[in-house]
């Protein structure tokens, strides 16, 4: 089975908890997420594994963006009614604040999404969603 | 004694659990130049279907590298939090094939630090990605003395002998 077809049958049932299942990277960070009719909510919680700075304690930065990157990804497939896989074309990422080593949340907004390419704003907080961590930007590439 | 550049930035990345459980090694560093190795593995893919791996570990692999080169450049013992990072994914990286990073330290200002990185598989060094990325300096006073002791002495870092 092809990961279109992954997709397809995630986009068809309305059930996504194959696909993310099936991506080996998630389940190495810990994704998670709940849907609320549109809305997604992902949440990437509190691990050992994912700390980069041993100070503060603090996630690593690259697992922060990794989360990010992830969740729009999936929030494209979730929204979109095409199985086109997305295809990440660039991703640009500000720190605002150290995540500390706690419970991380994200969502997604797309601001475009044309014939060939989606442009996805994505936000990370951590106690409050008005304080947020990161925020990012990413281009993906939706045709073949 | 004084510390290659080398060697700090290899206790540097031992003190970094993420980047253990990923396998980052230091491959060479050199002036403002650094090389750091992510091994292809299971645990990193993206599309289980082809094996290609997903682009956050890359996100991980640029920054690591990139704050690495700055940490093992800076006099003293800095430890600067990236800004910002900007990355692009010029092609999918060949599953089964080790990623390799090159972050160079551009330019270190009172207050910030420019780097850059690119991402290549291969001796015919592929272009994966590459990436841009900032880092604030605080300060060589906010490093921890316990956390400046493990890279002078390198005892303690998981992985990494004195």
């Amino acid at each position: 089975m092809s990961f279109e077809k992954i997709i397809q049958q995630a986009q068809a049932s309305g059930d996504f908890q194959p696909l993310v299942d099936s991506i080996p990277y998630a389940g190495f960070i810990g994704l998670k997420f709940q849907r609320f009719g549109q809305d997604v909510l992902f949440q990437l919680p509190k691990n050992e594994d994912n700390i980069g700075n041993p100070i503060l304690p603090a996630i690593h930065g690259g697992v922060i963006g990794g989360f990010m990157e992830l969740a729009a990804s999936l929030h494209l497939m979730m929204s979109m009614d095409t199985a086109a896989l997305p295809k990440m074309i660039d991703f640009s990422l500000d720190y605002l604040r150290a995540g500390r080593h706690q419970d991380t949340f994200a969502e997604c907004q797309v601001w475009r999404q044309g014939s060939r390419v989606a442009n996805v704003a994505i936000t990370a907080w951590q106690t409050e969603r008005t304080s947020p961590i990161a925020t990012a930007r990413a281009h993906f590439l939706l045709a073949r | 004694m004084t510390l290659s550049i080398k060697t700090r930035a290899e206790r540097f990345v031992g003190t970094l659990r993420h980047c253990q459980n990923l396998g980052l090694t230091v491959e060479s560093a050199e002036g403002n130049t650094l090389v750091m190795k992510l091994p292809y593995s299971d645990k990193i893919v993206g599309n289980p279907l082809d094996g290609t791996v997903h682009g956050g570990s890359l996100t991980t692999l640029m920054d690591t590298a990139c704050g690495t080169a700055v940490f093992s450049v800076l006099p003293g013992f800095e430890l600067c939090p990236t800004l910002d990072l900007r990355m692009d994914y010029m092609k999918a990286a060949e599953p089964n094939r080790d990623l390799y990073a090159e972050a160079t330290v551009i330019r270190i200002a009172s207050s910030v630090v420019f780097t850059r990185c690119e991402v290549y598989q291969g001796d015919e060094r592929d272009l994966v990605a590459k990436c841009s990325a900032t880092f604030m300096r605080i300060g060589q006073d906010m490093t921890p003395p316990d956390f400046r002791a493990r890279i002078e002495n390198g005892e303690d870092v998981a992985g990494v002998k004195p």
